[in-house]
């Protein structure tokens, strides 16, 4: 075991932990938002730039600070680290820089989109960005396009996190999901709009953090505050079959995987759990699904003090646009 | 006349061939590797030569040499890095082109220092013709014995590669390269591991820019030590300079690092000076992405010094009054020169090349381009010039890699030394927004006389 230490946090872990798995080993504010690092997807991690922390001192051994800022999700802890997060001015203004930049391009279409209320990006901005945008030009954009039947690509929104790019190469051993073009005219593709051909192709709608791939089984059926995530599983032959549903009343709205308190899924399901079964006699329902900390559903960012009139609420904006 | 080491035989007639090469004292330095000393002979005298990497970094050599991983039983590999994109920077071009048996030669030596079996060329796609050139070379070489098995005798194997790119600046940053080089696309690997312990197909990797590998050639051939002699402090040995813009005599030199940069610009032996009844505003000394210095802290640091051409001298002052040798693509420009233009030039090729990955760069530069392209066409406000630096700030340091920074820094230097000359834009939109260079030359005194 080796000691690092986090904020004035001193704790031990295994050799070769980052710093990200550090922090939330200690876990609450000192833990850096994350948009691209995923603990399940090998080689993720190192892009978006908003785990960015300060190397106060590298090691017990060479005490001396590490010259930049580094990403915490892709460096090592060395035994001695010393490492600050939100106690370095300096990490917060860089932060809320890398916020900035994502934003820029980002279509704020919130109010059609249907991550609304379970969107990581919508939690950083919240939490580390500022109310102004200081960016007047012309926001890039996108068309929609169909991967399959059942997913739907909306680039427009995404932050080129390459999640969905590592699950993709995980499940398949053809190149079938990747990025096209580079700088930001990159984009998510599946060239020339092929499908991905795999059972478990649904699972790069829970690993992005935003809404750029959505379940088209659920686009526009409800807000996800409406709905009431409950743990429940099936026997599946696939996968594990143990999943969230999303109910409203008897009816199951849609079904993802388990998600932890860093919106990471805890295992992998198949197309059939997530897109076929949307009966409640298709799963045995074990109970309320705990509610993230940061999820609009926890702090009722959007219910309070305003009145909801629930079928009018969702899908405004053109029709056109979503 | 100044030293040649790596150009002296430029002007030989048929030096593009193997014969003439030859005739002309070509290979020596093989044959006196491989028959006379052990790989780590090579690199000692590499160590020696105080020879620094001409890619634009400028690290030492035999120390990147000593770092490769000789232990593992993976194959080693050198990979040379021909993607020469820089804007401003063409001398790997004029080298392989007109004399491409000393890159192969180079490329032999080096080999059999660092144990590699199979080399590889990575050229960027626009160079097509070169590659014909370079694949004529390799085979010349094989022919007479100095490729494929058992090297003279020395029981040494080596095949030489040549890969094209398919254009793009980024695949020059060298984990990008070797990216690209397995057939991926061209992102930046993080760091660590270095490719010297895990680069080309996860196994210990060098990767070196064209010049830093010909280079050798003359080490090996008169000693480390004496190559060390040549040059002023930790800047040994000559360097090509590409240089271009309003000068007499623009083209590729080889210069003896040291030599006052007075000298170099305004010699006949060299750039020839300014063009006939203009005068020098600012110098980029070492491709795009180092930082702009206007006439005066170019030719004399702020302290009064006398500039040099040479690592130390030209990055005197940090990034407040100094620049970097970088690549060495020089770029100088007269009064008729419009820095907000030249800066947005600048920019929207690092908007083009970036491969989009981190979120900094992937978006910094695009917005950068933007707030330049309407500042240039009269459309901007007193407000977006700090915004810009801002802008740098946030994409400076916070990157996978280098390419953030080699976009952020023009804009700093750019506005650092002339931020009058945005201020001009935006106060007189009516005056850049037809006529993109016609305000430059005489931009200052409009702007007293406006003003009073
Ligand atoms: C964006 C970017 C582009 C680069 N392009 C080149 C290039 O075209 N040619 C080159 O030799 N080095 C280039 N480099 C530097 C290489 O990463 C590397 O440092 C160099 O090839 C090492 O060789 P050297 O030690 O011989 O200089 C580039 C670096 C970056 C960050
Ligand atoms: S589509 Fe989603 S998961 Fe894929 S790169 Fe974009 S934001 Fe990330
Ligand atoms: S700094 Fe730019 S070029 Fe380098 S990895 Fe990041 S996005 Fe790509
Ligand atoms: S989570 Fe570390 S860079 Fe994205």
């Amino acid at each position: 075991m080796i000691k690092v230490t986090i904020d004035g946090v001193e704790t031990e872990v295994e050799p070769g932990t980052t710093i990200l798995n550090a922090a939330r080993q200690i876990g609450g504010d000192l833990v850096p938002p994350a948009m691209c690092y995923y603990s399940k997807l090998k080689g993720s991690g190192g892009k978006c730039r908003t785990c960015l922390v300060k190397v106060a001192a590298g090691s017990a051994k060479d005490p001396r600070p590490m010259p930049k800022l580094v990403a915490s999700c892709s460096t090592p802890v060395q035994d001695g680290m010393v490492v600050q997060n939100i106690t370095s001015p300096e990490v917060l203004e860089a932060r809320k820089g890398v916020v900035e930049f994502l934003l820029i391009n980002h279509p704020l279409d919130c109010p059609i989109c249907d991550q609304a209320g379970e969107c990581h990006l919508q939690d950083l901005a919240f939490e580390h960005g500022s109310a102004k945008t200081r960016y007047e030009e012309e926001r890039r954009s996108f068309d929609k396009i169909d991967i399959g039947s059942k997913i739907q690509l909306h680039m427009t929104r995404c932050i080129l996190c390459y999640r969905c790019v590592f699950t993709a190469n995980q499940i398949t051993n053809e190149r079938v999901h990747g990025v096209l073009n580079r700088g930001d005219a990159a984009e998510i593709g599946t060239y020339i709009e092929n499908v991905i051909e795999n059972d478990f192709s649904g699972n790069v709608i829970d690993v992005c953090p935003v809404g750029a791939l959505t379940d088209k089984t659920f686009r526009f059926k409800s807000r996800v505050w409406f709905v009431k995530p409950m743990y429940a599983h099936r026997n599946c032959d696939k996968c594990c079959g143990k999943t969230t549903i999303w109910m409203k009343g008897d009816e199951v709205f849609r079904v993802t995987g388990r998600k932890d308190q860093y919106g990471e899924v805890e295992d992998f399901i198949c197309n059939d759990c997530r897109f076929e079964k949307k009966l409640t006699s298709d799963w045995t329902v074990e109970g309320p699904a705990p509610i993230q900390k940061n999820s609009v559903q926890a702090q009722n960012k959007y219910l309070q003090g305003i009145k909801v009139d629930a079928p009018k609420n969702i899908g405004y904006g053109n029709i056109s646009d979503r | 006349m100044a030293r040649k080491l790596l150009l002296e035989n430029i002007n030989v007639p048929g030096i593009k061939s193997f014969d003439v090469y030859r005739a002309n004292g070509g290979y020596r330095s093989v044959e006196k590797a491989l028959k006379t000393m052990s790989p780590d002979d090579v690199m000692e005298e590499v160590k020696k030569s105080g020879l620094r990497g001409r890619g634009g970094a400028g690290f030492p050599t035999g120390m990147k040499w000593s770092f490769l991983d000789r232990k593992s039983d993976k194959p080693r590999y050198l990979v040379c890095n021909a993607d020469e994109s820089e804007p401003g920077t063409f001398k790997d071009r004029f080298l392989m082109e007109y004399i491409p048996h000393i890159l192969i030669e180079g490329l032999i030596v080096s080999s059999y220092s660092l144990g590699s079996n199979s080399t590889y060329i990575y050229i960027r796609g626009e160079y097509r013709w070169i590659v014909d050139i370079l694949e004529n070379a390799i085979a010349e070489a094989k022919h007479n014995g100095f490729l494929g098995k058992n090297i003279l005798g020395s029981g040494y194997d080596l095949e030489i590669y040549v890969q094209p790119g398919g254009g793009a600046y980024i695949c020059g940053e060298e984990t990008a390269l070797i990216e690209s080089l397995e057939g991926k696309r061209g992102n930046p690997r993080m760091k660590p591991p270095f490719p010297a312990i895990s680069g080309l197909y996860n196994c210990p990797t060098v990767v070196n820019n064209v010049e830093t590998l010909a280079t050798v050639v003359p080490i090996i051939n008169m000693g480390g030590d004496e190559y060390a002699k040549i040059g002023v402090g930790r800047s040994t040995g000559t360097k090509l300079i590409s240089a271009c813009g309003h000068m007499n005599k623009p083209g590729v030199y080889e210069i003896e690092l040291g030599l006052p940069v007075d000298e170099f610009l305004n010699s006949d032996e060299y750039c020839g000076g300014i063009r006939a009844g203009h005068t020098l505003k600012a110098v980029v000394p070492g491709g795009s992405s180092v930082p702009i210095l206007p006439a005066e802290l170019f030719y004399k640091t702020k302290e009064g010094v006398a500039r040099l051409m040479s690592y130390e001298s030209l990055s005197e002052g940090g990034f407040a009054s100094g620049s970097m040798l970088g690549s060495g693509g020089f770029i100088a420009m007269d009064e008729t020169t419009c820095i907000v233009r030249n800066l947005w030039n600048f920019t929207r090729f690092y908007h083009h090349e970036s491969c989009g990955q981190c979120s900094p760069c992937r978006e910094g530069t695009g917005w950068m381009e933007k707030v330049l392209h309407r500042l240039e066409h009269g459309h901007g406000s007193m407000s977006d010039i700090d915004l810009l630096v801002d802008i740098a700030k946030k994409i400076e340091g916070n990157t996978i890699c280098p390419l953030g920074d080699a976009a952020a820094w023009p804009v700093a230097s750019h506005i650092r030394h002339f931020r009058e000359e945005f201020e001009y834009h935006v106060k007189f939109p009516e005056k850049v927004a037809h006529s993109p260079f016609a305000h430059s030359a005489d931009y200052k005194r409009e702007l007293n006389t406006v003003l009073q």
